[in-house]
Order: C-alpha cells, then sequence, then structure tokens
C-alpha cells in the first residue's frame, strides 16, 4: 500500500521543454512579483507604509524632536517652528536654523501669545542628545535624529494645550493607530480563516451555528456596535488592555466577511481534483486543509486583510476623537485630534489638524497597496 | 416566490430575535447602571431620600429582577412600542428619539440622494473612459474620498465655511431661528446649514459607490451580451444604459438596502462634530452615561432596520434580476 503512494506522490518526469522567453520559467510568486510593480500606485503606497512602520511604530522615540508627554508652561499652543536655510539677509546656511520664539502674556484675553524672535537662531543639529525616551519601551537613550540646543526649541508641528511637542505625538500616536489595525487584522485573520475553513470543509451543524453567528454580527451596523462595545471597556482597565480589547473590538465584526469567502473558497476547492485525490489517498483532514486548501486561499486572504487594514484605522480614529476609544496618557491619532474638535480652537491654531492629514496618508496608501496586491495576485488580470 | 418571501421572513424573525438578546447584552456589559450615577448625584447634592427613590427607581424598572427578566419585560414593550424611559432625561425613549427622527431622516436621505446623483454619473463615465484623463482624476478623488475620516472633512469644511463666509457654522439653525416657528424665512436658513452635513454625510458613500459602479459596469462591457448588442447595430447609448448600466446596478441594490439604517442614525461622529439635533448624537451620550434604554433600543432598532434593509434589497433583487433563483 505504500509503495502505490509513494508512487503516486513522486512527480512523474516532464520532457524537457525548451523556454524560449524568461516568462515561461517564472514562478507564481514571481509573476504576481511582477505585476505589483507595475502599479506604480501601489508600490509608492506600499513604500508610504514601510517608512510609517519604520518611523513610528519601530522608532517613534528617536525620530521624534522631545519625549512626547513633556509639557511645557512656556509653550502652549506654540505654532509650528520650520527650519529655515536663508537668514532675513538673503544669506544661505548650509546647516538649518529655527528661529527663537518669544512667550508673552496678552493681558487683554489672558492667553499666551508667541512672537518670533528673529534675533535669536538656533542652528538644528543631526543625531544629537536630546530628552530622555525608551527605546522598544526598553532601553532609556536620549538619541534623536534631530533637534536644537536650548534654550532654542524646535516644534515642527507646533505644540498643544499642555505645550507638548505636536511632531513628537504624531509620531507616537502612529505607533497606536498603525498597531490596532495591524493587531485587528491579524485576529481577523485567524478568526476568519479558522472558522471560515471549518464551515466550508465541514459543513452540516457546525457550517449552520458559525453561519448563524456571521449572519447576527452583520445586522449590526458597525459604527454603534463599535460604539457600544467601546463603551463597555472598564475605565480602569489599563491603556494596554484597553488597546488590545479595541483591536478585539474591531476584528469582531470583521471577521465575518473574511469568514464567509474563505468559506466559499474552501468549498469550491473540495469538489477540486486534487482534493479528492489527496482525500482517496487517505491525507487527514488536516493536511487536507492546510497543505492544499489554505496556500491556495491565501493570496485571497492577504487581499482581504490588506484591505480590511485602512477601515480599522479609521474606526479607531472616529472611536478616539469621541474620547470611547484609546484613552490618554496614551495617544492615538485620535486622541490627538480630539484637540481640534472645536472649530474656534482650529481656526485660531490650525496646525492641530495636522495629526488628520497622517490619518489620511496612512489610510491612502494602504489603499493603493491593497488594490494593488488585489490586482497582481488575480492571475486571470491584464 | 412567495415560498421564498416567507422563507426570508421566517429567518428574518428569527435573526430579530437574536439581535435583540445580543443587543441587550452589549447594553448590560458595563459594569453598574445607570442608577449607580444617580445614587452617587443624590448622594453629593446630600438627599436624605436617596435610598428609597433609588429603590423605588429599581422596581420600576425592574431592575432588582434577574437580567432575562429585564429582557422579556423590555422587549415584550418594544413589540408593543413602548421602548422603556430614558433615565438621564427622565422622559420616554420614543419620545427622544421621534423628536430627532424629522432632522435625521431629511439629513440622511439628502445625503444618499446626493451620493447616489453624484456616484452614478461619474462611476458611469469611469468605466465607459476607462484610463481616460477623467477616470483617472475621479479614481483619485474617489480613493481620498474613502481615506479621509468624515469628522475631519466635516471640521475641515467647517473652519473654512466659517473663514470665507465669516458664518457660524453647525447646527441646522441660526440661533435667531433656533427656537422660531416654522417660516419662509426659517426654511431658507434651514436650507443653508444643510449643504455642510449633506456634502460630508455623502462623500464617504459617494466615494464607495463610484468604485462599485465602475467596477461592476467595467465587467459587465466584457460581457458576451455587450458584444451582441454593439453586433447588432445598435447605438452607443443602447447598449450602455440599456444593456449595460441595468445589469450594473443590482449589487447596488444590496447596498442601498445597507444603507436603511443609516437614514436612522445619520451619521453619528459627523452630526456630534456639527452638532446636529440628528439621533446619532443621542445615541452616543445615552452610551457614555450608561443610559440602557435609550442606548439598548436605538442599536437594536438599527440592527433591526438593517435586517429589513437586507430583506428588501433581496426581494427587490429578486424582482429586477430574473436569474436570481428562490432556493
Amino acid at each position: 500500500m505504500t509503495d502505490i503512494t509513494m508512487q503516486i506522490e513522486t512527480p512523474t518526469e516532464t520532457p524537457e521543454i525548451p523556454v524560449d522567453q524568461e516568462r515561461g520559467s517564472l514562478t507564481q510568486g514571481q509573476l504576481i512579483w511582477r505585476r505589483f510593480l507595475k502599479n506604480r500606485l501601489a508600490v509608492a503606497g506600499g513604500i508610504v507604509i514601510l517608512l510609517f512602520y519604520v518611523i513610528m511604530v519601530v522608532f517613534p522615540g528617536f525620530f521624534g524632536t522631545y519625549n512626547y508627554n513633556t509639557q511645557r508652561e512656556d509653550a502652549i499652543y506654540a505654532p509650528p517652528q520650520l527650519p529655515q536655510w536663508r537668514d532675513e539677509e538673503g544669506k544661505f546656511h548650509l546647516r538649518p536654523f529655527v528661529y527663537g520664539l518669544e512667550t508673552e502674556l496678552d493681558f487683554a484675553s489672558f492667553e499666551w501669545v508667541h512672537i518670533v524672535d528673529k534675533s535669536k537662531k538656533y542652528p538644528v543639529y543631526f543625531i544629537t542628545r536630546g530628552e530622555e525616551y525608551r527605546l522598544f519601551g526598553l532601553f532609556r537613550t536620549n538619541i534623536h535624529l534631530f533637534g536644537v540646543e536650548p534654550p532654542g526649541t524646535f516644534f515642527l508641528f507646533g505644540t498643544d494645550d499642555l505645550g507638548r511637542d505636536l511632531f513628537s505625538r504624531v509620531l507616537q500616536g502612529g505607533q497606536i493607530s498603525l498597531t490596532v489595525g495591524l493587531v485587528g487584522v491579524i485576529l481577523t485573520i485567524i478568526l476568519g480563516s479558522v472558522l471560515g475553513t471549518i464551515s466550508g470543509y465541514y459543513g452540516g451543524v457546525m457550517d449552520n451555528i458559525i453561519q448563524r453567528i456571521v449572519e447576527l454580527m452583520m445586522s449590526f451596523p458597525d459604527i454603534p456596535l463599535w460604539a457600544a462595545l467601546a463603551a463597555a471597556l472598564p475605565p480602569e482597565w489599563s491603556p494596554a488592555k484597553t488597546f488590545f480589547a479595541i483591536s478585539v473590538i474591531l476584528s469582531l465584526r470583521n471577521w465575518t466577511g473574511l469568514a464567509r469567502q474563505v468559506r466559499a473558497k474552501v468549498l469550491a476547492y473540495r469538489e477540486e481534483d486534487y482534493a479528492v485525490a489527496a482525500q482517496a489517498m487517505g491525507a487527514s483532514d488536516r493536511r487536507i486543509i492546510l497543505i492544499h486548501m489554505l496556500p491556495n486561499a491565501a493570496s485571497h486572504i492577504i487581499v482581504i486583510a490588506t484591505l480590511s487594514i485602512p477601515g480599522m484605522i479609521l474606526a479607531e480614529t472616529s472611536l478616539s476623537f469621541l474620547g470611547l476609544g484609546i484613552q490618554p496618557p496614551i495617544v492615538s491619532w485620535g486622541v490627538l485630534l480630539q484637540q481640534a474638535q472645536q472649530v474656534s480652537v482650529v481656526l485660531e491654531r490650525p496646525w492641530l489638524l495636522l495629526p488628520g492629514f497622517f490619518v489620511v496618508l496612512a489610510v491612502l496608501s494602504f489603499n493603493f497597496l491593497g488594490d494593488g496586491i488585489r490586482d497582481a495576485a488575480d492571475p486571470y488580470s491584464n | 416566490m412567495t415560498a421564498f418571501i416567507g422563507r426570508r421572513l421566517v429567518s428574518m424573525v428569527f435573526t430579530m430575535v437574536l439581535v435583540s438578546i445580543v443587543g441587550f447584552i452589549i447594553i448590560n456589559l458595563p459594569p453598574g447602571t445607570y442608577l449607580d450615577v444617580y445614587r452617587a448625584q443624590l448622594m453629593v447634592q446630600g438627599t436624605s431620600t436617596a435610598d428609597q427613590q433609588i429603590q423605588a427607581l429599581e422596581k420600576r424598572y425592574a431592575l432588582d429582577k434577574p437580567v432575562y427578566y429585564q429582557y422579556v419585560k423590555w422587549i415584550s414593550g418594544f413589540v408593543r412600542g413602548d421602548f422603556g424611559r430614558s433615565f438621564q432625561y427622565n422622559r420616554e425613549v420614543k419620545e427622544l428619539v421621534w423628536n430627532r427622527m424629522g432632522f435625521t431622516v431629511v439629513v440622511s436621505i439628502a445625503s444618499l440622494l446626493f451620493s447616489w446623483l453624484i456616484a452614478l454619473p461619474i462611476g458611469i463615465y469611469s468605466a465607459t473612459h476607462k484610463y481616460s484623463f477623467g477616470d483617472n482624476i475621479f479614481t483619485f478623488f474617489s480613493f481620498i474620498g474613502l481615506s479621509v475620516p468624515s469628522f475631519l472633512v466635516a471640521l475641515v469644511l467647517m473652519v473654512v465655511s466659517s473663514r470665507v463666509f465669516g458664518a457660524s457654522v453647525g447646527g441646522l439653525f441660526s440661533r435667531a431661528y433656533q427656537d422660531a416657528p416654522w417660516s419662509w424665512a426659517k426654511f431658507v436658513d434651514f436650507l443653508q446649514h444643510l449643504w455642510i452635513p449633506v456634502i460630508v454625510v455623502g462623500m464617504s458613500g459617494t466615494a464607495g459607490l463610484v468604485r462599485m459602479m465602475r467596477g461592476n459596469l467595467l465587467d459587465i462591457l466584457n460581457m458576451q451580451y455587450v458584444q451582441t448588442a454593439r453586433a447588432k447595430g445598435l447605438s452607443e447609448n443602447i447598449v450602455i444604459y440599456k444593456h449595460a448600466v441595468r445589469n450594473a446596478l443590482h449589487p447596488l441594490v444590496m447596498s442601498l438596502g445597507m444603507s436603511l439604517p443609516g437614514i436612522i442614525s445619520g451619521s453619528t461622529v459627523v452630526s456630534i462634530v456639527l452638532s446636529l439635533p440628528t439621533t446619532g448624537p443621542l445615541y452616543f451620550n445615552a452610551l457614555r452615561s450608561q443610559d440602557m434604554f435609550l442606548a439598548g433600543t436605538f442599536l437594536v432598532f438599527m440592527a433591526v432596520m438593517l435586517v429589513v434593509g437586507n430583506f428588501l434589497a433581496d426581494i427587490a433583487l429578486a424582482v429586477v434580476d430574473p436569474r436570481i433563483r428562490y432556493e
């Protein structure tokens, strides 16, 4: 018996076919990669995403100018300070500098006003020592990509209501906002592919139960459901716990779509000759699912996953913006945008909207990337 | 067909019951109830009869009874149109929701119309002029539209309009007309305020619709019957509008059904930013203050609308698309 199986499993020798063009010798993966590279928007999206993850998720402290939580009473709502290369006499400086910032109390409105002091110039140094932060949350270090010597300040994006540097906060917020989507998507993939496979492969009662659960979850509109679940999180939970819970909540409704698609795929594959053959040869269910079915559905799963990350980022931003998501002192883009909730505040301090620009950029890039992967992974597309 | 509708009806009712149970559980998830908040308030005020008051309330809402009893009491009222009372506002849930329903429906339907009227022609143009300059522009903007959170659009539009027009924005009326009775001037004022929410709420929907319409139509234009129609010598307009567009609309019927709950909820996030008198902010406040009857009613109501919307869409699809089998 084993002999026969062995014989069937060894691939029969195919006669040498002369390959007249390179294309014929490419693997499926290489073909996908080629098609993907042709889509310039998708490649650009991929590069932006990669940069975002390196800068914000891995090294936000290093790329940020200050510690994101340092409060400065003398720099409340300071406007952005742009690096200058040309001074007022028109002389060009190779090393950029920023002008000093004078803070005065306006006795009419009792608000701090910031005046650019052009007599003071602070050169911008690269790879410099500044405020302390923790690398990967573990090692204490104080090396930043760029900064100026005190008493000069360098607020690239200005500061918020407590005088915290917005640029450093945007990077730190990106760490949370981008990770929420990633963790949520991993959970979505696990739940969706496992339950979808079980549902499609075994059918019967399990299929029925899983499909009813999917239907039930799909019966709730997403934002109201997320808001209700997020509101149920106990306020005494630690920020890390809340963060994880938000990811779980977001994936709780998202896996249903994936489960449906995976089920449909598995149902189709089950009838394919290779699956029937594997079964006839006595392969276990586990082997058939893991070796024959999931790899086939993999490109599909990856596409859906990539396309669902932007939705999660947007959802987290909206929830946090409304105060139901990530809670301060942890920052996310949504938390930062809370400061911009009132039009009167934004009118005077438009830089508070800058985190929104990063949300748009991240989501846009993910959309382009996902679209590109989808087109590239489809063997029938041109 | 009748058997199909009957079967769908039965499964719909079944789903609704499950939805109401799950909705009730979700709303009851937070530890404590509104009464705890209320008790704290009474304590601060130093009311001596606090305990008695709380007990009376507990009895009235059956909060001292087990959860399943509360659920049965609530859901049996639900069927009769009695949704319980809001703790926070101390008014009937029905009354509260009803007060805001009018504006919500007006804003939602206006933005729905807006997005369909804009999206369909653009989608058709994009598909029939694939990869042309115009298509690329529209594609680019629809990607942007999909990527910008709607509250951000609302904020930016408000900032821009108050910079340009210098007028106060947000809300649906100027302060002068806030409590005035309806008149022509108030109506004009209302229309002047309506366009911002309509654009903002409509925009994200528009982008998605354009993508969908374009994709569907592109698929259909590759079909053989389109080729046949052209080969018969029909004019391009008839080929596109009579043969292709009609069939490309079918998947959109489904999405119309799914937008039904949006009509009564409005866009929660946008409504809060624009301070619109719609149901979205009401639901949101109820969630935060654990006003469970208000929040629960609303959540379940929206889910029911979605289930009904899907049901209607299924039937509409079965009517317009003869290829659909009722099995």
